[in-house]
């Protein structure tokens, strides 16, 4: 095997290695409730005001692009159909996502890291603890829990976000503007924005974990190691989306 | 006790750790007796900390069998190494105080997370303010480590090693980064923790006075001080390492005697040596 290929593989293996033990430790004792939740509250309710504020102006702003488009045929009664199938199929999960890529996992990758460079992490394995089941399976958790929550409420906010451009801008009445919100929704789109927010929770906790694991030569390596944590899992999700949608389109052929 | 009847607690053989091409350790081999003290001196990436980390099972090893209080601990599962864990104490060079917790839960942690270590609730708190006190910073419980000094925090980790009394402890570099005035203080804590608990200690140093104090020094219990071991001396083996390598073992005497240009860059200060 040519060396360029060695250290990327290796990588890849290391991280599949580590995913595979913050899963099972799920079902391991012990569990570390108060980490869970103190999590929760940091990726979760710590994300709460960048979502409301990138979901309100992604709705508006998709509003008014389509509603622009859609005035030259007389429809603009139907921008609350094409802003919520878009936010809730594809934006909102992916916008939440990447988000919370650029917030938590540089957030956790930094944390990590320092810990790494500081020997804390040593420290931990000296004093009885399993670092991987005391760090990054509660960040798992807690992502894996708040991250579809975060999205439905990006979504719920991107679509009030195009009403009030579909309101203001195109007259679209309020009544209107739901009821096409509501009912261009069916079982498969919404299971899609759960399904994918669920699947990207695990590449913005454990990415961030990976490379703050993996830090070193001090702070250097700490920024080094944060860098890298939310370049690989921005990248990750657009390339897992991809393949989500093909398989939930798939589906959706198939329910027809 | 004759010293050929005493327990080893440490045991290295052929001890070889590589990370990639570079060799950190190279077939070291040395055993530790309880009640002895190592001072362990070599220059920056000699592979003090390596074998410091090694001996704890933090780092497996390439070549070589690591034996702890007799059961050989090479590549053994996390799970069992905790349970050995358990009955070492480590300071490691940056003290490596959890940030997020205070002064009173770091020390705690040990107690709470080894699992070999059952201690009652109630029992706790107590335990955590004897070994606070130990190194007089009993005050400092509700502290954060970034709001205590350099020194203060590796007073606050030696705390946190010993506050399971365990028999054998392993100090890496115990004084780096202090003025003198702080670095004697550590290893006056380093001689108490020999003297009134009887432990063994493995202490990687770079500075051949931290060792010095250690074979010639003993903690006076009525006084507090540290006076001079007298003609009996102490049970101290200086051990020296360069490029991952065992190059000296023995006495301070010997130590002295040595005619090794490496070896006496740590004995004889630098002024010394040039003339």
């Amino acid at each position: 095997m040519p060396d360029i290929l060695k250290g990327p593989i290796l990588a890849i293996q290391e991280f599949y290695e580590l995913a595979g033990r913050a899963i099972r430790n799920v079902a391991r004792k012990p569990h570390y409730f108060d980490d869970i939740l103190l999590q929760m509250e940091s990726i979760g309710v710590g994300s709460l005001p960048i979502i409301l504020l990138t979901g309100f102006f992604s709705g508006a702003v998709m509003a008014m692009q389509m509603g622009a488009g859609l005035q030259e045929y007389g429809q603009t009664g139907r921008t609350g159909q094409f802003v919520s199938i878009i936010l809730v199929r594809e934006l909102g999960p992916v916008l939440a996502g990447v988000m919370m890529a650029g917030r938590n996992s540089s957030g956790i990758a930094s944390e990590l890291g320092s810990m790494k460079v500081t020997e804390q992490i040593d420290a931990m394995r000296a004093l009885g603890t399993d670092p991987i089941q005391k760090l990054v399976t509660p960040r798992m958790i807690a992502t894996a829990v708040m991250l579809p929550c975060l999205t439905i409420i990006d979504d719920f906010v991107g679509m009030v976000g195009g009403w009030l451009m579909a309101y203001v801008l195109f007259a679209v009445p309020t009544r209107q503007y739901w009821f096409t919100v509501w009912h261009s929704l069916v079982w498969n789109d919404v299971a899609a924005g759960l399904v994918k927010p669920f699947v990207f929770s695990f590449i913005v906790s454990l990415i961030g974990c990976f490379y703050g694991l993996r830090a070193t030569g001090g702070t250097q390596g700490v920024g080094r190691a944060t860098t890298q944590a939310v370049v690989w899992a921005s990248i990750s999700i657009f390339f897992l989306d991809l393949f989500l949608s093909k398989i939930f389109i798939a589906i959706g052929q198939i329910g027809h | 006790m004759p010293e050929q009847m005493k327990e080893t607690l440490l045991r290295f053989e052929a001890v070889t750790v590589s990370f990639g091409d570079v060799i950190a350790l190279n077939k070291v081999s040395f055993e530790v007796r309880e009640g002895e003290t190592r001072i362990i001196l070599g220059s920056a990436g000699s592979g003090k900390t390596i074998l410091l980390k090694t001996a704890m099972g933090l780092i497996a090893p390439a070549g070589g069998r690591v034996f702890l209080f007799g059961e050989d601990v090479t590549g053994a599962e996390e799970t069992r190494l905790f349970g050995i864990r358990s009955r070492i104490g480590m300071l490691f060079q940056e003290s490596a105080l959890f940030d997020s917790m205070t002064v009173a839960q770091n020390v705690a942690y040990p107690l709470l997370n080894q699992k070999a270590i059952s201690i009652p609730r109630d029992q706790m708190e107590p335990a955590v303010r004897k070994s606070l006190t130990f190194v007089e910073l009993e005050h400092t419980m509700e502290k954060y480590p970034s709001e205590l000094s350099g020194g203060m925090r590796r007073r606050v980790a030696i705390a946190r090693a010993v506050v399971t009394n365990p028999p054998l402890l392993l100090y890496d570099s115990p004084t780096a980064g202090l003025d003198p005035i702080t670095a004697h203080t550590i290893m006056s804590l380093i001689i108490k923790e020999r003297d009134a608990n009887n432990t063994t200690a493995v202490v990687v140093t770079h500075r051949y006075q931290d060792g010095n104090l250690v074979t010639n020094f003993r903690y006076n219990p009525k006084s507090g001080n540290l006076d001079p071991a007298g003609p009996e001396g102490t049970n101290t083996i200086f051990m020296v390492m360069k490029d991952g390598r065992l190059i000296f073992e023995g006495s301070q005497k010997d130590l002295e005697a040595s005619r090794d240009s490496y070896v006496l860059k740590f004995v004889k200060p630098p002024e010394q040596e040039a003339a």
